[in-house]
């Protein structure tokens, strides 16, 4: 690890100025992931920019939606009365994160900016391209067993390891930012990007801009809603393959559905075909298996992680039934 | 022999002597010790798996702030036991001339300890170390198994000597097999394993004086480490003093003393310091050892109403370029069941990786996945249960070595174990039983390990207030030795445990071996009764003299503190303690005694055994394993600390669980680097992984073995849990899952 200052920001304003003034500066939030990245050297900002003393832990109802700050702790979200009852998938997503240990330092802001788990970004004796543009991508032709099966490209075929982000993409969120222009809202399906030419980037955040919170707008799934998450272990594991599955049913025909997955591409994969070819249809068995084929199009496996494409759609269908209450 | 002494007493569960000390954190670990002017380094690793250093810029780390030293092989000091052709200075079974650490620019594995970075603290010894720069002549490098396998070698040892456990085996016909009525074959896979216990390895090194050198260190042998460092820096044993007092969990990777500890020694002598040393996490996959990757055929012969005809059983197992480990991988499979025919072939294959040591149930665990799994493979081919189709095949004494058991009571686990694992709700036919949508199935897999015992001694006083202090230099790597030594303190003396002290984990106390290789109680234990006895004598005599005319012909046995008083064979006190020491002006009397194996050792065959019955659920279509229930079945001896050792079983069944679900570390082998390296992505199981965990001992003495009647525990806790659970996803899907760990994925 390198030297680095540490700075407590006492305003929104404060933090952005700190990061606008040096090119260098890091937000941190809980830690549980940048101080881990830090020790490792994978990453090494000069400064930090501590945001633990600003207001943001509030888990609010506003007109139509529910507010949730960015750094309410993840356990404070997923034990939160309003969102269990509202919305129940994200509760269930977050549960299923990491260890309680780390769910109570983990905010919601640091749980969205995490980055990759991919092996060769972790050791920098390994070449990885979202580490060290131009080094190679390790994972490529080497263990990519937890790999991603879609949105890859020739320079990065990472996953984004959030279990939180796959729900908030199926419950249509917002993230509320500001930077040194003001605030901005960006649609959750836009924060995260796809590795493309530029695998070092993540997501769509500028260097200097702040997640101040996430909004879900109200909706009517929190009866029928699962987040299934298939891992190498019973608990404190990241997925394999994971999906949120979110279900308005009427009588037995389903009038809106939201599917997304998670463990199989560089962003929270939200699966809109799919959910059209669940709509006005019965919730059956049938049905949701016909919808995983459609989810898994275009998939694309490599060496170690073809399992995915078998255990994706079998992981949508048991949300789904699960989701539907068939199981 | 004691046989009274057992008939008279039952060893009660006890909490253990050191619990509170470990749960409030005043036990302390080897990196505990605050000695003053303390300096701390950190290791930088190899970032190749075979070539050479070509240069150390080590400039930026020295000027780094608290850097009092950057060591390599260019500037360490001369070891004084770096023999050029040295061999190892005390591990039998690793063969072979152990890495010399800075002594050359030779890179022999990835992430070998190259460069210690020391400093005022460590923080600042881990940004030195982040400032260090290495450059590399690379060479071609081999680290892939079975890639490599052709290379594969018989064991030196086994090549001087034909009897060897490792050399090739042949019991019956040649060709057996071959005109067998049925013939079952296949290949299994172990994946390298690495102990993680919670501990990390650590050491500070104290050069008390120029010649005389005291650590603290995480070992399982005290006396081992004093003789090794004793000899590699050419000072008297005596000098060296090795503390270990309590050890986080070590699982075998204490049984030798590594680079590291050489490391920290150095650096202690160059800096003029006492120098403190803890791996990383990460360090502990490449630096202390691992169970080695393993890659196993075997071939079953029987005959169709179910009786073994032959096995041929062969493996290769990984092993580093410069010391050759080989474990017992095969032994069972030439003792466990009554084949007339058996071939062992045991193979290494050095490779560009650093030495394996023996993990928990070394080699026994390993063969056994192949073995208890293709008992099952057979049972269930020839539509016979696979308990009927063992105890068809059960051996009444040792076909290995045609001796008879000193004691062997696994009858009495199949049928206890059958009865609590609910056995008789499992279907012959795999994917039958449902629970909801998740597949029901029952397996189970035996183990074995040899019912070890080496010299041991103990010193013990006692003062006239009746307290009872012990000490011996065995360590306690979890198991709760303590515990189990003031048991059998308590039981030969009737003294309550709370007035019993037992001291462990230096170097400067009695002699005892390593804890390993299931030896502890067996050997320790012993000693711990011959002093008890010696003491109880001393007692004896000193009544009898002062004219307490029943206690002159009286034995030790015979002897038993009620309270403060010293009763005789039930009879009322005659005299107490208080009366004795006085009559006879004393303080306390003492007494030291070793015990040893006897020539029963010749006679019979002496092992532990286990049963493990495990019930699991897998999901049909995700792949997810859950282990619902797991019995556990030891024919261990006597159990004279029902608490520990129960919690030793549990221990021994979780560590099973790791083994055949989730554990697995992943090397690339293009880089020979491993990329799953901390807790994160290398899985050991967690709560939600294990579930209720039943044990059953048969608590049978076997005096033959040891005056304890113990036979050993701690390997036998996990040989044959990871085939029980392979079999119960085999009954519960009918999918045969032959390389480890059972991963979701390899059930869709
Ligand atoms: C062993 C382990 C297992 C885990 N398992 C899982 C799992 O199964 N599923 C899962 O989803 N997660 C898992 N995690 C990841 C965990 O969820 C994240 O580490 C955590 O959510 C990060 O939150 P934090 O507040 O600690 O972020 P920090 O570590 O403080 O920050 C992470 C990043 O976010 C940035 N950041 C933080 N807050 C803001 C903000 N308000 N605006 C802009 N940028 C910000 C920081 O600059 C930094 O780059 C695991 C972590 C560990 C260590
Ligand atoms: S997949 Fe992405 S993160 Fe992983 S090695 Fe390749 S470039 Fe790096």
């Amino acid at each position: 690890m390198i030297q680095f200052q540490y700075e407590r920001a006492s305003t929104a304003k404060a933090a952005v100025n700190a990061l606008t003034n040096n090119a260098n500066a890091k937000i941190i939030a809980g830690g549980t992931n940048l101080v881990d990245l830090m020790k490792r050297n994978v990453m090494a900002p000069t400064k930090l920019v501590d945001i633990n003393a600003l207001p943001l832990r509030e888990i609010r109802q506003q007109d139509g939606k529910i507010s949730i700050g960015a750094m309410a702790l993840n356990s404070q979200v997923a034990d939160d009365k309003l969102i269990i009852e509202k919305h129940p998938l994200l509760s269930q997503a977050l549960n299923a994160g990491a260890s309680a240990q780390i769910r109570n330092m983990a905010s919601v802001g640091g749980n969205m900016m995490q980055r990759t788990r991919c092996h060769y970004f972790y050791d920098t004796a390994l070449p990885c391209n979202k580490r060290e543009p131009g080094s190679g991508c390790g994972a490529m032709e080497g263990m990519n067993r937890m790999h991603a099966v879609f949105g890859t490209s020739e320079k990065c075929i990472a996953v984004h390891p959030s279990d939180m982000c796959i729900a908030l993409v199926a419950l249509d969120a917002t993230v509320l930012v500001t930077g040194p222009k003001g605030d901005r809202r960006i649609p959750f399906e836009e924060l995260h990007r796809l590795p493309g030419n530029q695998p070092e980037k993540d997501n769509n955040l500028q260097k200097d801009e702040l997640i101040i919170s996430v909004e879900i707008p109200d909706n009517s799934f929190s009866k029928n809603s699962h987040y299934m998450k298939i891992r190498d272990r019973a608990s404190y594991a990241f997925a394999l393959v994971s999906v949120a599955a979110a279900l308005n049913i009427e009588g037995k025909v389903i009038k809106e559905a939201r599917l997304a997955m998670g463990g199989v591409a560089h962003k929270p994969w939200r699966l809109k075909e799919a959910e059209k070819a669940l709509v006005g249809k019965p919730a059956t068995e049938e049905t949701f298996r016909q919808a995983a084929e459609i989810a898994m199009q275009g998939a694309k496996a490599y060496k170690h992680n073809a399992f995915k494409l078998k255990l994706g759609p079998n992981v949508i269908v048991e949300a789904l039934k699960n989701a539907a209450g068939l199981v | 022999m004691n046989e009274a002494f057992f008939d008279k007493k039952e060893y009660k569960p006890l909490d253990r002597v050191d619990g509170r000390l470990k749960v409030t954190g005043a036990a302390k670990y080897s990196a505990e010790y605050p000695l003053p002017n303390m300096a701390f380094a950190v290791l930088v690793g190899s970032r190749i798996a075979k070539g050479t250093i070509k240069s150390i810029d080590s400039k930026a780390a020295e000027r780094a702030p608290g850097v009092l030293a950057v060591i390599s092989h260019l500037n360490a000091i001369k070891v004084p036991g770096y023999q050029p052709k040295g061999e190892h200075p005390s591990e039998p079974s690793t063969n072979g001339q152990p890495l010399r650490v800075f002594f050359d620019n030779k890179i022999v594995s990835n992430d070998q300890p190259i460069v210690a970075v020391v400093a005022t603290s460590l923080e600042k010894a881990q940004y030195g170390a982040s400032l260090v720069k290495i450059q590399y002549i690379k060479e071609q490098h081999k680290t892939d198994l079975e890639a490599n396998a052709g290379d594969a070698k018989l064991a030196a040892a086994a090549k001087k000597n034909p009897k060897s456990p490792t050399a090739d085996y042949d019991r019956g016909q040649k060709d057996a097999f071959e005109s067998a009525p049925v013939k079952f074959e296949a290949e299994y896979v172990l994946p390298t394993e690495v102990h993680n216990p919670m501990e990390l390895q650590s050491i500070i090194a104290h050069w008390e004086a120029d010649n005389k050198l005291t650590v603290y260190d995480k070992v399982q042998g005290t006396k081992m480490t004093q003789k090794n460092f004793a000899k590699e820096w050419d000072i008297p044993e005596e000098n060296v003093k090795c503390i270990a007092t309590f050890v986080g969990g070590a699982f075998g990777n204490g049984l030798h003393n590594w680079p590291h500890e050489t490391a920290a020694i150095i650096a202690a002598k160059q800096v003029k310091r006492p120098v403190k040393l803890v791996l990383t996490r990460e360090q502990m996959f490449t630096m202390v050892g691992y169970r080695p990757r393993t890659w196993q055929k075997i071939q079953v012969g029987a005959t169709r109403d179910g009786k073994l005809v032959a096995i041929n059983h062969q493996s290769i197992g990984q092993t580093s370029s410069y010391e050759e480990f080989t474990e017992s991988t095969l032994m069972q499979t030439r003792m466990m069941y009554a084949s007339p025919s058996v071939s062992t072939r045991y193979r290494i294959l050095p490779l560009n990786v650093a030495t394996p040591i023996w993990m928990r149930g070394p080699g026994e665990a390993t063969g056994a996945f192949a073995l208890e799994s293709a008992m099952d493979e057979v049972a269930h081919a020839i539509g016979m249960d696979p308990i009927d189709f063992r105890l068809a095949n059960y051996t009444e004494s040792d076909p290995d070595k045609n001796m008879p058991w000193s004691t062997k009571y696994m009858r009495e686990c199949y049928e206890e174990g059958k009865k609590r694992i609910g056995w008789k709700n499992r279907k012959l036919k795999p994917g039958e039983v449902r629970d909801g949508e998740w597949l029901v199935g029952y397996g189970m897999g035996t183990g074995t390990f040899g019912a070890n015992r080496g010299p041991a001694t103990v010193h013990a006083e006692l003062d006239k207030e009746g307290n009872l202090v012990m000490h011996c230099a065995i360590t306690d790597i979890g198991p709760g030795t303590g515990t189990a030594m003031v048991q059998i303190a308590s039981n030969t003396t009737g003294i309550s445990t709370d007035k019993i002290t037992f001291h462990l984990g230096s170097s400067e106390f009695p002699n005892a071996g390593l804890q390993g290789g299931s030896s502890t109680v067996n050997s320790v234990g012993p000693a711990v009764l011959a002093a008890c006895n010696a003491l109880k004598e001393q007692l004896i005599t000193m009544a009898a003299a002062k004219g307490n005319s029943a206690f002159t012909s009286a034995k030790p046995d015979d002897l038993m503190f009620n309270k403060s008083e010293l009763q005789l064979g039930g009879k009322s006190a005659k005299t107490t303690l208080a009366d004795l020491f006085k009559q006879n002006n004393l303080e306390k009397i003492e007494t030291t005694n070793e015990s040893k194996p006897d020539e029963n050792r010749n006679k019979y065959s002496m092992n532990a055994f286990s049963m493990h019955f495990a019930m699991v659920h897998v999901h049909p279509f995700t792949g997810q394993v859950r282990v619902k229930k797991i019995v556990c079945c030891a024919d261990a001896g006597t159990i004279v600390s029902p608490k520990t050792a129960e919690s030793q079983m549990i221990g021994g069944a979780t560590g099973g669980i790791g083994m055949a679900l989730t554990e697995d570390a992943v090397m690339d082998h293009r880089f020979g680097r491993y990329v799953t390296k901390d807790l994160g992505d290398y899985h050991v199981p967690v709560h939600a992984d294990v579930p209720d965990i039943d044990v059953y001992f048969v608590n049978k003495p076997d005096l033959l073995a040891d005056p304890v009647g113990s036979k050993g525990l701690g390997e036998i806790a996990i040989i044959g849990v990871a085939p029980a659970i392979a079999n119960a996803v085999f009954n519960a899907t009918g999918k045969r899952v032959r390389e480890l760990p059972i991963t979701p994925d390899k059930l869709i």
